[in-house]
């Protein structure tokens, strides 16, 4: 009995060393003073976690990297990362729940996670009631600007706005008239209010919206709606999501909406992860609007891909998304250094000012807590990549839309107590 | 006249993407009054096995008929998904008839079960797994009767099983030797590419027609004209029809209820296959395809009247021509000059979105008027 129960504590401690080791990720080498935990929180199942596990492949490999080169540095100690990897299983409750488990149960000083707004709106008051730390690396429809929540991802005048202005003034469907198309829910909505409102500004026309509800894949309504909006072709603009854009690229093409009659569609949810699903035959001649793409041809983009090719598989892509989530462990490892502390309202004010020679160029945090960005504009080429044909400079980020009516006229600053949230120009 | 065709055309494009995918439930609810929750994932093995189908035509032996491969994965989606059925049908449902709530959680237990098998098997297995299930299934009824009726047939029938089983591993590592898409589990969504004669769009009466529209219309057409004729014509389609009027009745007048019950579940499955080839044509393919049709399908039917394939005909068209006429607006460009709160209303659900909330209302209060749908049962059934 007693020799039975010792096996089995064995077992059980073994086992839990091997846990351990599994999920304190990373690179051995050097010796470190001290260790930190960071926090990791994705959807690793449900319908999300075919893309949001592509960020944490790239978290993980950003910290690994960071401690290949020695962690990071705090008052002259050396720390090496380490971190818990959590599932949102693609259920906003949850995300907030885990948030919680991974401030108050394993007091990490940092968040990495988020993927859909809804996840991130779910999370918000957690972070804002415990006076925590999000870092949040999806391009969103912003009209958010919290003192918990560092962005790295675009806001709308870092991708939509450039792109509208390219289609309506220099593509090849140049002053034609616009057609809207999303998936029916806040991002679509809140990116075309703020295209309408652009469009017109530009002398433009906005024919035609419509929503697909999520999961429905029936385009055909659509379809007939945009042939009756442009007859003779013209600009569509997708919002569209996840495999919904499959059944409407598929569908489009056989109704004759195609480059070649005319119809020029711009994307701004598909990057080279979903291209390879959709297939470059369906979106061949078609244009995306990001920050980063993989055709980048600079030395920091190409040493990016390569890094990820040789950690994960050399058939894997990176996209945009994953590149702000590498950005992001990379301020925060700046952050706290420079702040001398892990201690969250250090290294907030540390951050602002941060810069970074990212894979897509340099990116500075402004005091929105948001990230000055490069624009380009894509064509999708057939070998599943984009052609870029433009580059804009460095765009700074505006957490309150300009365009939007309900934002005009207001900004957020964090580093002056009297303007804060959102302020009055 | 140009408006009213293309219109036409489009209600009739959705209404046979409805009624394909709800042809098979028709039969398994309608006909035999089982819930069946996993018809939505039946339907995703068909999208799969077209899949499939199309990766194995891309080796070198089959690349010459690659053309035709979707034909071959209409009959290979419904043998898969029948088979399944089948197994469903043998397993579970059976020890559950007269129980609808019971049935209910079973086949969304299962449905459950069929989305992560896609997510975490990888496919070339999964094909080994259900080879071995059709040749389990149906070598021993091969058999001669002398066989059959031998007191060692059971050792025949378990000496097929080993057989079977060793078949489907056997196919499972050539496929995944030879086809490395297929030799890795994946939870992503993988896609169907028509072949190039099936893509693009045909002229007729001045009008363009996508042809893999014309092609689900086609398959839809066929297997409802298939279907009604073994139903109405064939021995084993009085035999339905008797079990599905009274059971006790037709079991006391020789029908073996058991076998006809394997049948009728078994055809049904397949259609579900079918439909999965017309709908991998449409859309992408994942484990989640068949959730987005069971609603749509459970709509058609009760619409229709539970029991009745012709009411599932008229149901699926006239939504899919109400989808068309509310969705694409069409009433503005027939009467561009309507007043203005009326053209304000019909602006406002001319969204998809906003049509189906729509297409559902109405169904709602046509429900309310007529509540076994548009061709109600008539018999001894209705009173039981």
């Amino acid at each position: 009995m007693r020799i039975s129960r010792r096996i089995l504590a064995g077992l059980a401690t073994a086992s839990l060393a091997v846990t351990a080791t599994s999920c304190g990720g990373g690179g051995t080498s050097g010796s470190f003073d001290d260790t930190v935990t960071v926090g990791i929180l994705h959807s690793l199942s449900g319908t999300m976690a075919i893309s949001e596990s592509t960020l944490v492949d790239t978290e993980k490999m950003a910290i690994e990297e960071i401690n290949a080169a020695g962690g990071v540095t705090v008052g002259g100690k050396s720390y090496k990362i380490e971190y818990i990897v959590e599932d949102g299983a693609s259920d906003w409750p949850t995300f907030a729940e885990k948030s919680k488990k991974l401030i108050d149960q394993d007091g990490v000083p940092v968040v990495f996670g988020g993927w859909t707004s809804a996840s991130r709106k779910a999370m918000l008051p957690v972070y804002e009631s415990k006076d925590a730390f999000l870092y949040y690396p999806i391009q969103y429809e912003a009209q958010e600007c919290s003192n918990n929540i560092f962005y790295t991802g675009a806001t709308p005048n870092q991708q939509s706005e450039p792109a509208t202005d390219f289609m309506y003034k220099r593509s090849p469907a140049a002053g034609g008239d616009f057609f809207l198309v999303g998936s029916d829910y806040v991002f679509p909505r809140t990116s075309n209010t703020i295209t309408k409102a652009q469009v017109a500004q530009l002398g433009g026309k906005v024919v035609g919206e419509d929503y697909l509800p999520l999961g429905n894949t029936e385009v055909a309504p659509i379809i007939s709606k945009i042939k009756v909006a442009l007859p003779n072709g013209g600009i569509i603009i997708n919002t569209l999501n996840g495999d919904q854009n499959v059944a409407f690229f598929k569908q489009i093409q056989d109704a004759g909406i195609t480059p070649s009659s005319g119809y020029y569609v711009m994307n701004y949810s598909i990057a080279e992860e979903e291209i390879s699903t959709i297939g470059p035959e369906f979106l061949e001649g078609h244009y995306g609007a990001w920050n980063y793409m993989m055709s980048i041809d600079t030395p920091a983009s190409k040493k990016f891909a390569a890094s990820f090719k040789k950690r994960w598989g050399a058939d894997r892509v990176v996209a945009d998304p994953q590149e702000s989530a590498y950005n992001m462990v990379y301020l925060w490892k700046q952050a706290v250094e420079d702040a001398g502390t892990f201690d969250d309202n250090a290294v907030r004010e540390a951050l602002v000012g941060q810069t970074f020679d990212a894979p897509q160029g340099p990116v500075e945090v402004m005091p929105n807590h948001h990230l000055s960005q490069t624009v380009r504009i894509g064509e999708i080429n057939a070998e599943g990549g984009f052609t870029i044909l433009e580059e804009t400079g460095v765009v700074l980020p505006q957490a309150w839309n300009q365009k939007h009516p309900s934002s005009k006229g207001f900004a957020c600053d964090w580093t002056d107590p009297s303007k804060g949230e959102k302020y009055k120009l | 006249m140009e408006l009213l065709l293309d219109s036409l055309f489009n209600g009739v494009a959705i209404g046979s993407v409805l009624l394909v995918a709800a042809l098979g439930l028709a039969i398994v609810f309608g006909l035999m009054g089982v819930i069946n929750l996993a018809h939505g994932e039946l339907m995703m093995l068909g999208a799969y096995t077209t899949y499939v189908t199309q990766l194995i035509f891309k080796l070198p032996i089959l690349k010459p008929f690659y053309n035709s491969y979707i034909l071959v994965s209409i009959f290979l989606a419904f043998i898969v998904s029948g088979v399944v059925g089948i197994l469903l049908e043998k397993t579970i449902i059976r020890k559950l008839y007269g129980s609808p709530l019971e049935t209910l959680l079973a086949t969304w237990g299962v449905s459950l079960i069929l989305q992560q098998f896609v997510r975490s098997v990888p496919l070339a297995y999964g094909t080994g797994l259900v080879i071995s299930l059709i040749i389990g299934l149906f070598l021993p009824t091969t058999f001669p009767s002398k066989v059959k009726e031998s007191i060692n047939f059971k050792y025949f029938k378990f000496s097929t099983w080993i057989f079977a089983a060793l078949t489907g591993v056997l196919t499972g590592s050539v496929i995944s030797s030879n086809v490395s898409k297929l030799s890795r589990a994946s939870a992503r969504n993988v896609d169907v590419t028509a072949p190039s004669w099936m893509r693009g769009q045909v002229e007729i009466l001045g009008t363009a027609f996508p042809k893999t529209r014309l092609m689900i219309i086609l398959i839809t057409l066929i297997s409802v004209i298939v279907i009604t004729l073994f139903l109405n014509q064939s021995a084993w389609g009085m035999r339905i029809r008797a079990v599905t009027q009274n059971r006790q009745m037709s079991d006391c007048l020789g029908i073996s209820t058991e076998k006809v019950d394997i049948i009728t579940f078994g055809i049904g499955s397949g259609l579900a296959g079918v439909a999965g080839v017309a709908v991998s044509l449409l859309g992408s393919v994942g484990p989640n395809v068949g959730g987005n049709y069971i609603v749509g399908c459970f709509m058609v039917v009760v619409l229709g009247g539970v029991g009745n394939l012709l009411g599932t005909v008229f149901a699926s068209f006239g939504i899919g021509i109400m989808t068309d006429l509310i969705g694409a607006g069409r009433l503005l460009s027939i009467w561009p000059d309507m007043p203005l709160p009326l053209s304000n209303t019909i602006n406002f659900f001319a969204t998809t979105s906003m049509a189906r909330v729509m297409i559902f209302a109405l169904i709602v209060i046509f429900l309310q008027f007529k509540p076994t749908g548009l061709f109600p049962q008539k018999g001894r059934m209705v009173e039981n």
